[in-house]
């Protein structure tokens, strides 16, 4: 890790690593550097037996700047937000931000070999900016049409049985304030564009 | 206590029934609870994933319109989802100066602003045990849930991670609030393993292999201590253990049978409130017979189904959509 420079860069006279670029599209301060290659995190990871690298390895190759294969990795589309990891890290890395961070640079890169998360996470979002409210069928129905068609019939009896106890709204519900909800989501994307 | 609520897409309809069952023991217990008002989305783990600056601007418009309610400063969410984006957008924004002008760059465009550190964001949980206490609760108790097996399970987003000064109000490894509440109201608590561990989130529409594993191993758990239902406080959790419970077992040839209910709605049941009027009977897996132990009666499960207004169908389409 010593061999890293974080210094600030200079007027631009370089360009900066993918650490840097890691720690700089995290909030707060996310300890990274202070990682220890321990493997606490993977061995916490509940779903880290269907990850092609666990958390630890992740962070050595960030280090060593394999930002293609990092992006690329199902690694943070596999992290299921538990933060087990993130309690347990003895030097506080927030890893389970950092897993948040490389799932947005992968999509700002395109790089991910399996668009199934990204694309969940688009539709789910889609709705939201256009309603401001989640809307689980609408979610649930375009994501399987377009990923998982068959799985339609495995849903089925799930899907019957939520409509039946009235768990499930047909229409999504739109919130009043949408024009200034918006007017905010349009500001917050110009200003994310420019960092 | 006076309270801003946030109830949260889930509660609005999948989760209806904590909803319900929270209301129904707010005045029991001396909780006044005034939604905030027009609130949005928060954005759950998917916003996150795509846009920093967007994810935490859709929480914070929560925050300011919270803020706007000056009885009270406490902001209190049901979702452990909700619970976490709103204290996390709120203490990091506390710390970090330049996010928190970022954030209220795109604020001001909607007209609106919030000051990290402003309010208090807990979970209806915390308030519950810590506000008004397990003695107030005891006192209330007018049907001790004697007999009854239960497996207290907090999943992930209540205790962890730990944010702020304060960290969390309960043990990020193992936790035990729950635990007294349900001791409190008369149950018999086993000492769940799994208690903190992880229902899946979204993984069963990312990958069934991964999300239906860590949705057996919790109900295995629960089985295997004997359990005659499982104890959630997020609505998330209780779907993915209820509501996908059915795939699970075609998805793996096993046939658990595990009810899982709301611990607002353990409380109703040991305040003698009726099932009915706590939302029970809308689990998809039948709690009955679980509930029979205790003498509660659900009204058989009748059909609720509502015909789809018709500009339901077909899909409603994005506006926006190409």
């Amino acid at each position: 890790m010593s061999s890293v420079s974080v210094s600030p860069t200079q007027e631009g006279s370089r360009q900066k690593t993918f650490l840097e670029e890691v720690i700089e599209n995290t909030p707060g301060d996310c300890h990274l550097l202070n990682c220890i290659q321990c493997g606490t995190c993977g061995g916490s990871c509940p779903s880290g037996q269907d990850m092609d690298h666990t958390p630890r390895a992740i962070f050595a190759m960030i280090s060593a700047g394999l930002k293609k294969e990092v992006l690329k990795s199902n690694t943070p589309w596999y992290c299921v937000s538990c933060y087990y990891c993130t309690v347990r890290c003895p030097q506080s890395v927030h890893i389970t931000d950092i897993m948040y961070t490389l799932k947005r640079l992968a999509v700002k890169e395109r790089v991910y070999d399996d668009s199934k998360a990204p694309d969940f996470s688009k539709t789910f979002i889609d709705w939201v900016e256009n309603y401001g409210r989640a809307f689980e069928l609408g979610l649930m129905s375009m994501h399987m049409i377009k990923h998982n068609p068959f799985g339609v019939f495995k849903m089925a009896g799930m899907g019957m049985g939520m409509i039946s106890k009235g768990r499930m709204a047909f229409t999504p519900t739109r919130i009043k304030g949408m024009d200034s909800l918006k007017a905010i989501l349009n500001k917050a994307k110009e200003l994310e564009a420019m960092a | 206590m006076k309270y801003s609520y946030f109830p949260g897409c889930s509660l609005e309809r999948n989760a209806s029934a904590y909803h319900v069952s929270a209301m129904a023991i707010a005045e029991p217990l001396g909780m006044e609870f005034v939604e905030v008002e027009d609130w949005n989305c928060c954005g759950a783990t998917e916003y996150v994933s795509l846009n920093l600056t967007a994810s935490y601007a859709l929480i914070a418009r929560n925050l300011a319109q919270a803020a706007k309610e000056t009885s009270t400063k406490q902001l209190v969410a049901p979702c452990s989802a909700c619970y976490l984006n709103l204290k996390k957008c709120d203490a990091y924004m506390e710390e970090s100066p330049s996010l928190e002008e970022k954030i209220n760059l795109a604020l001001a465009a909607g007209g609106l602003s919030y000051k990290g550190g402003t309010l208090k964001v807990r979970h209806l949980l915390d308030v519950v045990v810590n506000d008004v206490g397990y003695d107030a609760i005891a006192a209330k108790v007018t049907r001790p849930l004697k007999g009854l097996r239960v497996a207290p399970y907090y999943g992930c987003m209540i205790v962890r991670p730990k944010l702020g000064e304060n960290g969390t109000f309960d043990n990020p490894e193992y936790p035990t609030t729950l635990d007294k509440l349900l001791k409190v109201l008369g149950a018999t608590v086993i000492d769940f393993p799994l208690k903190a561990h992880c229902c899946g989130g979204h993984m069963t529409q990312i990958s069934e292999s991964t999300g239906f594993e860590l949705i057996r191993r919790l109900i295995k758990g629960a089985t295997d201590y004997k359990a005659d239902l499982i104890v959630t406080l997020c609505p998330m959790c209780q779907l993915n253990l209820d509501a996908f419970q059915g795939a699970m077992n075609s998805h793996f040839n096993t046939n658990y049978h595990m009810p899982v209910l709301y611990f607002t709605q353990m409380i109703g049941l040991a305040f003698g409130m009726d099932a009915a009027s706590l939302g029970i009977g809308t689990e998809l897996v039948d709690a009955r017979d679980a509930l029979s132990k205790i003498g509660v009666e659900v009204p058989e499960a009748e059909l609720v189904v509502k015909k789809p207004p018709k500009e339901a169908l077909p899909m409603p389409s994005l506006p926006e959509e190409k």
